[in-house]
C-alpha cells in the first residue's frame, strides 16, 4: 500500500479525471435510446390493440350496425345477434355492486383513516382489506356457487314469498342470479374504493381536522359535515373506478350470474354480462361469431374507458390544491 | 339560570348517540367486510387441504368419471404462462418507467404515455385476451401458451411500469444529485445510483403483477384453452400447444356434475390462493423493510 | 488535530510560495431560469490553491453562481447561461463541452450530506470505478479517508452503510468521496448549513487542510464561516430594483481586506448585519 505521504505530495497532480470513455458514451445513448423506444412502444402496443380488436370487429358492425345494441336474441343459428340484455346485466349488476360495495367501502376508509383504532390493529385490518383483492376471482366464483348461494337461498326465496310483488323480488333464487354475482362482485370491488377513499381521506391536512374539533364538533360532525365533503371529489373517483372495475370483471359473474339471456329487473333471476357472454362463447366460436364477439368487446372497451378515464380525470382534477387528493 | 356548563359525558344526549351509533355502524361493516375473506380461507383449507398429497402435484387431471388424479400439469402450465409474461412485461415496462420518470420526465410522449398505462390498468382482463386471440391465436391458428402468456403481459406491464416509475421517483433528488457531480453519465446515474435505491419498490410491484397474472382466468379461457396432458412432452414445439392452467382447471371442474372434479376445484383454489397470498405478503415485507 | 498539525508543517513554503494563478475565470453576464432573470454581470476570477468564500443575503445567486461552474445546473430545466467560464483553456460553456467531463474535473461537495446507499469503502471508490482507474484502490480510498479526518473513525467499519454515519461524518465521507479522484477544483455548497458546531468545525478545519491541493469555492451564509477560512471573498447582493430578485456580484477580494475596509457601502452594511 503507498503510503498517504508519498500520495500526498503528489498533490492535485496525481488527479486521476478522465472523460467518459468511448463505450460509456455509448452506452448511454444506447440506453436512453432504448427507454425512449419502450415509451413509445406502449403507445405502439395500445394502437396496436385498438387496430386489431377494432377491425376484426369491423365486418360485424358493418353488418349488425346499430340495432347490435337494442337487439334482444343471441342466436348463432338464425344468425341473429343483439346484446341489449347483457348492456344492462352489465350496468344492472355494477350498480348493485357499487351501492353494497361502494358503502361499504367508504365505511371502511372513514374507519381506518379516522383514528379509531390502535395502529397495530390498524395495520392488519388494512392488510386483511386488500388482501381482499388478491383473491383472484375463479376462487371467488367456485365460492360463490358452493358456498354463498346455498346460504343465501333461505333469505332469497322469503323474500320472494313474501315481497314477490316488488319486480326486485318477482323471482325466486334456484341457482346461479343477478343477486350472488352482484354480491360477489360488490367484495371484489370493496378493496378499491376502500384504499382510494383512504387516500382521500389521509390526504385532508391536520389542521382541518383541528380547525373542526377546536370548535366544539364531535368526530362524526367532524367527519360528516368537514372531512367527507372535503374528500368527496377523491371518495366519487373511488366509487367511479370501482364501477370501472366491477363493469369489466369476468370470472365471478360468468359462474354466478346464469348467462342468461334476458331482461330483468328481478334480483334473483339468472342474466347475462357482457364479460361473462365473451368468456362463454368465444372458446367454441365459428369465425362467424367471433367478428361478432368482438363487436361485444368493442362495446364493452368503450364502456369501461369512458367509466375509467372519467375516474382518473376526477382524480388528477381533485389533485389539485383545494381538492381531496394530494 | 345558572350558566355553568356541564362538561361530563352524557351517552343520552342525541349528538353523543349519533356518535356512537354511527361509530358501531362502521366497525361492523369493517368486520363484515373481513368475513368473506376469512370464509374463503376456511373453506379452501377445510375442502381443499384433504387432496393435499404428492399425487395432487404430480398427477394428471382424472377423466370423467375417473377417480383421483392431480393438477400437474396445470400448475407447470400456470408457471410457464407466467414467466413467458414476466419475461415479456418486467423488461419492457421497467425500461418505459425509466423514461417516464428519469429521461423523458416532462415530454408529451412520456404523459401519454403514463395516462395510457393508467387507463390499461383498468381494462377488463377478458380484453387482453380477446386482443390476444386476435393477434396471436388467429394468426397462428392454435391456442398455445404463448398466446396465455402475451396475454398476461398485457395485465402486468401497466403494473410494473406504475410502480416502477413510482419507485424512481421516490429516490431522494440529492442522492442522484450526488451521481452527477461525480460526473456520472445520466444512464451511469441511472444504473449505478437510482436503480438500486428503487429496487425494492420495483420488486414489490413485478410481485404484485406476478400474483395477479396467476389468478387470471379470463385472459387464457380462450388464448391458452386447456389441456388434460404436461407442456413439455415433445419438444420445442410444445410453447405452441393448448395449454393447462390452474385457474382454467378450478373454471371448468367448477361445473362439472362430479365430487372428485369438485374437490381437485378445492384443491387447486387452495394452490392458487396460497402462491398468490405469499407472493403479495412477501412483496408487502420487502415494500415495508425499505421504510 | 494530529493530521493537521503535521500538514500545516509540510505544506507551509509551497501556498506561500504560489504565484496568484487564475484557475477559473467566471465571467456571468446573466444566467434565467425561464424567464426569471437570477443573476448578471458577476465576474468571479477563483485563484489556485485559495478558498474563495461566496457570501450574500439569501437569493443572491451565490448558490446559482457555484452550480453553474460544474453546469450542475444543467439539470434544471429552464436553465439558461450567458456568459464564459474559463477553466484550463477552455470555455465549459461551448457547444463542444461535455458537462460529463466536466463534473469528473470539478468536484462538489453538497448543502444535504448526501452519501450513496452502499458501503463506507463503495462510496469513496465510486470515483475511482467511474474514471476505470487501475491500481492501488485501497491505497486511494484510505489516503482519501484520511485526508478527509474520516480515516479513524471508520477504518474497522468500512464495509458498513455510508448512511449509518452520523451528519457530520457523512459530510466528510462525501469530501473523502469527491477528493479520491483528486479533482483540480472542488465546489461546497453552504457544507455546513446540515451540521452541528462541532462538525462545522471539523469540516472547516478540513477546508483550510485541502487547499494545499486543491482550488476550493465554498458558498456560506455565516459571514463568520468566510472569515475564518476563506482567503478571497466574494459578496453578492440581490437587485430589486426592477421588479425582479436579480443577484449580482458587489465586489471581491482578500476576505482580511473586504471585511476591513469594504469598497462599497452595501457591503459594509451587510458586514455589519444591517440586512441579511
Amino acid at each position: 500500500m503507498a503510503s498517504p505521504e508519498t500520495d500526498r505530495k503528489a498533490g492535485a497532480g496525481g488527479s486521476i479525471c478522465r472523460p467518459p470513455t468511448a463505450a460509456d458514451r455509448l452506452a448511454d445513448r444506447v440506453f436512453r435510446g432504448l427507454t425512449c423506444a419502450f415509451a413509445w412502444l406502449t403507445l405502439l402496443l395500445i394502437g396496436y390493440i385498438v387496430w386489431r380488436i377494432g377491425g376484426t370487429a369491423l365486418p360485424a358492425m358493418k353488418r349488425l350496425g346499430i340495432g347490435f345494441l337494442t337487439g334482444t336474441t343471441w342466436d348463432p343459428n338464425q344468425q341473429k345477434y343483439g346484446i341489449l340484455p347483457e348492456i344492462w346485466g352489465t350496468l344492472y349488476s355494477s350498480l348493485l355492486a357499487l351501492s353494497i360495495g361502494g358503502f361499504f367501502g367508504v365505511a371502511i376508509a372513514i374507519f381506518l383513516s379516522e383514528d379509531f383504532l390502535p395502529d397495530r390493529i390498524r395495520v392488519v385490518l388494512k392488510a386483511t382489506v386488500e388482501l381482499l383483492a388478491a383473491i383472484p376471482s375463479v376462487v371467488y366464483g367456485l365460492w360463490g356457487i358452493y358456498i354463498l348461494i346455498p346460504m343465501i337461498r333461505p333469505l332469497a326465496n322469503w323474500l320472494h314469498v313474501h315481497l314477490g310483488w316488488l319486480p326486485f323480488f318477482s323471482t325466486s333464487l334456484t341457482g346461479p342470479g343477478m343477486f350472488p354475482a352482484a354480491l360477489v362482485l360488490s367484495i371484489m370491488i370493496l378493496p378499491t374504493v376502500a384504499a382510494i377513499s383512504q387516500d382521500a381521506l389521509g390526504a385532508i391536512p391536520a389542521r382541518t381536522r383541528e380547525a373542526a374539533f377546536g370548535l366544539g364538533a364531535t368526530r362524526w360532525e367532524t367527519i360528516l359535515r368537514v372531512l367527507l365533503p372535503t374528500a368527496s371529489r377523491g371518495i366519487f373517483s373511488a366509487l367511479v373506478l370501482g364501477f370501472g372495475r366491477a363493469l369489466g370483471e369476468t370470472m365471478a359473474l360468468a359462474m354466478l350470474i346464469g348467462n342468461s339471456n334476458r331482461l330483468t329487473l328481478s334480483l334473483f333471476s339468472p342474466a347475462d354480462t357482457l364479460a361473462a357472454l365473451l368468456a362463454l362463447n368465444f372458446p367454441e366460436a365459428s369465425n362467424l361469431e367471433v367478428g361478432v364477439l368482438m363487436y361485444a368487446a368493442v362495446i364493452l372497451l368503450t364502456i369501461t374507458l369512458l367509466v375509467n378515464i372519467a375516474g382518473e380525470m376526477i382524480i388528477s382534477f381533485s389533485a389539485r390544491p383545494g381538492g381531496g387528493r394530494s | 339560570m345558572k350558566a355553568t356548563p356541564d362538561f361530563t359525558r352524557n351517552l343520552t344526549e342525541p349528538r353523543a348517540l349519533k356518535s356512537f351509533i354511527l361509530s358501531t355502524l362502521t366497525v361492523a361493516c369493517t368486520l363484515l367486510a373481513c368475513v368473506p375473506l376469512f370464509s374463503v380461507l376456511y373453506v379452501l383449507v377445510i375442502r381443499g387441504g384433504k387432496r393435499f398429497s404428492l399425487e395432487l402435484f404430480t398427477a394428471l387431471p382424472p377423466t370423467a368419471l375417473d377417480t383421483g388424479g392431480g393438477i400437474g400439469n396445470a400448475i407447470v402450465g400456470t408457471l410457464v404462462m407466467v414467466g413467458i409474461a414476466s419475461l415479456i412485461a418486467v423488461p419492457f415496462g421497467i425500461l418505459a418507467a425509466i423514461f417516464l420518470a428519469e429521461f423523458g420526465q416532462d415530454t408529451r410522449i412520456a404523459t401519454i404515455a403514463r395516462f395510457s398505462a393508467k387507463t390499461m390498468t383498468g381494462i377488463p382482463s377478458i380484453l387482453a385476451g380477446v386482443f390476444a386471440y386476435a393477434a396471436v391465436v388467429m394468426v397462428t391458428g392454435t391456442y398455445s401458451a404463448v398466446a396465455g402468456g402475451i396475454a398476461l403481459s398485457l395485465l402486468m406491464l401497466p403494473t410494473v411500469m406504475l410502480t416502477a416509475e413510482e419507485s424512481i421517483r421516490m429516490v431522494p433528488r440529492i442522492m442522484r444529485e450526488a451521481a452527477v457531480g461525480m460526473g456520472c453519465t445520466p444512464s451511469q446515474v441511472m444504473w449505478k445510483v437510482t436503480l438500486p435505491a428503487a429496487m425494492p419498490g420495483m420488486i414489490t410491484g413485478v410481485m404484485l403483477a406476478v400474483a395477479r397474472a396467476a389468478g387470471e382466468t379470463a385472459p387464457l379461457l380462450f388464448t391458452a384453452l386447456f389441456s388434460d396432458y404436461w407442456i413439455f412432452q415433445g419438444g420445442a414445439g410444445d410453447l405452441m400447444e393448448p395449454t393447462a392452467s390452474l385457474a382454467v382447471l378450478i373454471y371448468n371442474f367448477s361445473g362439472m356434475p362430479f365430487e372428485n372434479q369438485i374437490e381437485l376445484a378445492w384443491a387447486a383454489s387452495l394452490v392458487l390462493v396460497l402462491m398468490v397470498l405469499f407472493l403479495n405478503i412477501t412483496s408487502r415485507l420487502i415494500s415495508q423493510r425499505k421504510r | 488535530m494530529t493530521s493537521s498539525t503535521r500538514n500545516n508543517q509540510a505544506a507551509l513554503p509551497a501556498s506561500d510560495a504560489a504565484p496568484d494563478e487564475v484557475v477559473i475565470d467566471c465571467r456571468v453576464e446573466k444566467i434565467f431560469y425561464g424567464n426569471f432573470l437570477a443573476v448578471r454581470d458577476s465576474h468571479l476570477p477563483i485563484l489556485k490553491n485559495r478558498i474563495t468564500g461566496f457570501i450574500g443575503p439569501s437569493g443572491c445567486g451565490k448558490s446559482t453562481v457555484l452550480k453553474s461552474i460544474n453546469r450542475m445546473n444543467d439539470l434544471v430545466r429552464n436553465f439558461r447561461f450567458y456568459g464564459h467560464i474559463h477553466f484550463e483553456g477552455q470555455d465549459l460553456y461551448d457547444k463542444k463541452v461535455d458537462p460529463v467531463t466536466v463534473r469528473r474535473h470539478i468536484g462538489m461537495v453538497f448543502q444535504q450530506p448526501n452519501p450513496f446507499s452502499m458501503s463506507i469503502y463503495e462510496n469513496v471508490a465510486f470515483g475511482l470505478r467511474l474514471n476505470r482507474y487501475r491500481g492501488d484502490y485501497d491505497a486511494r480510498v484510505e489516503e482519501a479517508l484520511r485526508r478527509a479526518a474520516l480515516w479513524d473513525e471508520v477504518k474497522d467499519k468500512l464495509r458498513n452503510n455510508g448512511m449509518s454515519l452520523s451528519g457530520g461524518q457523512q459530510q466528510r465521507l462525501c469530501i473523502a468521496r469527491a477528493i479520491a479522484t483528486r479533482p483540480p477544483v472542488l465546489l461546497m455548497d453552504e457544507p455546513c448549513s446540515a451540521l452541528d458546531p462541532i462538525a462545522t468545525r471539523q469540516v472547516e478545519e478540513l477546508m483550510v487542510e485541502l487547499k494545499k491541493d486543491y482550488t476550493l469555492v465554498i458558498v456560506t451564509h455565516n459571514m463568520q464561516q468566510a472569515q475564518r477560512v476563506a482567503d478571497r471573498t466574494a459578496f453578492f447582493s440581490v437587485d430589486i430594483t426592477r421588479g425582479g430578485r436579480t443577484g449580482y456580484l458587489v465586489e471581491m477580494g482578500e476576505t482580511t481586506e473586504l471585511f476591513a475596509n469594504p469598497g462599497e457601502e452595501l457591503t459594509r452594511e451587510y458586514l455589519s448585519g444591517q440586512f441579511s
